[in-house]
């Protein structure tokens, strides 16, 4: 296809796509891609005349191979939307990309419909083709940088989920580490913590490592750093909830916690805390206050 | 700020740190305090350096070299009230004070030196 053929298809074609503007937009408007959005059929006409009015301009400017072209860039804001749609309805990436090209066939049939000299109409449909393949990669891109921003947001949420800091006994913190330790979320925890143990003057705070679900070398380092941190402040770490194959995997990766003291339970810790203060728990002789 | 001030309380030093720590304060300091600790017939010190907010290995050092000559001198040195970011900044450093005592507050740091329950001894590591 010499160049001068190629732009008199992109003016047939513009041509073309100019007068079956209307009927291009009804199939469309009544295809799955546009019905499954759960727009009114008035919303669904003007997002299809949009997209093909998208389509038209990228077709004028010979950029149907390009996801960046213009027209491209102009409708992807409405493609992430409707995207969006499709997911919020439960209808996934993979069908709403397989409905999109849906969008081709109207086209297609139209433009074989029309009379048009041989020697144009493959070209023609190469070109029609294309571009609604390049539309459906638009669609597949705007829709994963919608998901990207919501790992984002989650990824947030979790690090201001972060681990509270729990007074047990007067002089006695905790600290519950619930799931994966990535650095960031570490370095807040052993943040809070020793900011907790200045403000509150404890003398021991315990670790809780029930919700880790594996310990590595790196969560056990962030565990070390944190105790050796308080043990300057003046108070003392304990870890606890070290489960069984957890024990078995520090033991395997050749772990040393060092002088650190640690316990099975969250209870034994805090009975090891308290006769660190000096404290003891006793029962209270019968009938003195069983029934307050 | 050139000096740093040294009280004595019941047999026990107390030395503040207010501010950066110079090198001629901890000079003086390093010259003074073994003499004050054999005058006075001291058995601890405390070093309160909860006023410090920056930190190196300079402090470190101080702190460590200081500790040891007054160990000479039978001895103990408890360093009080150590910031959590300074804590935090020195784990970093790998400076981890080995053998130093530490406690929360002079309060405790005396508690520590008179023997009671719920010292804590920094890592030896």
């Amino acid at each position: 296809m010499t160049t001068t053929s190629g732009n008199e298809i992109t003016a047939v074609l513009s041509d073309f796509l100019t007068r079956h503007r209307e009927r291009v937009v009804t199939e469309w408007a009544a295809s799955p891609f546009f019905q499954f959005t759960g727009n009114d059929a008035d919303q669904a006409a003007s997002d299809a005349a949009e997209v093909l009015g998208g389509l038209h301009r990228v077709i004028e400017a010979g950029e149907h191979d390009t996801p960046t072209g213009e027209g491209f860039v102009a409708i992807r804001g409405l493609l992430g939307a409707l995207a969006a749609q499709h997911n919020a309805n439960g209808r996934l990436g993979a069908r709403t990309a397989a409905e999109i090209s849906g969008l081709k066939s109207p086209l297609l049939r139209l433009w074989q419909e029309d009379d048009l000299p041989a020697a144009q109409v493959t070209p023609g449909a190469v070109v029609l083709s294309g571009a609604v393949d390049t539309l459906r990669l638009v669609l597949l891109d705007s829709a994963l940088n919608a998901g990207m921003d919501t790992i984002a947001n989650q990824r947030e949420q979790l690090t201001e989920l972060s681990t509270p800091v729990i007074k047990l006994w007067e002089g006695v913190l905790a600290i519950p580490l619930i799931g994966t330790l990535d650095s960031m979320r570490s370095q807040v925890a052993t943040e809070s913590l020793l900011q907790a143990i200045a403000d509150q003057q404890a003398r021991v705070a315990i670790l809780d490592i029930t919700g880790v679900p594996a310990v590595d070398t790196m969560v056990a380092q962030h565990l070390l750093k944190t105790a050796m941190a308080a043990r300057l402040m003046g108070a003392e770490c304990v870890i606890s909830g070290i489960r069984p194959q957890i024990a078995n995997t520090m033991v395997q990766l050749g772990i040393d916690l060092g002088e650190m003291a640690t316990r099975a339970r969250l209870a034994d810790a805090f009975a090891y805390a308290l006769s660190r203060l000096g404290l003891e728990v006793v029962p209270v002789p019968a009938g003195t206050g069983g029934g307050r | 700020m050139a000096d740093l001030p040294i009280v004595e309380l019941d047999g026990v030093l107390l030395v503040t740190v207010q501010g950066e720590l110079l090198d001629a304060s901890v000079a003086a300091l390093q010259q003074e305090l073994p003499e004050r600790v054999i005058a006075a017939n001291a058995r601890g010190v405390l070093i309160d350096i909860s006023v410090v907010d920056i930190v190196d290995s300079f402090l470190a050092r101080a702190l460590h070299d200081t500790a040891a000559m007054v160990a000479l001198l039978a001895a103990q040195t408890v360093v009080v009230g150590m910031r959590p970011a300074v804590a935090i900044t020195l784990v970093e450093l790998g400076l981890t004070l080995p053998g130093l005592r530490t406690a929360l507050s002079v309060r405790d740091g005396l508690a520590l030196l008179r023997g009671d329950s719920g010292q804590v001894r920094a890592d030896s590591r």
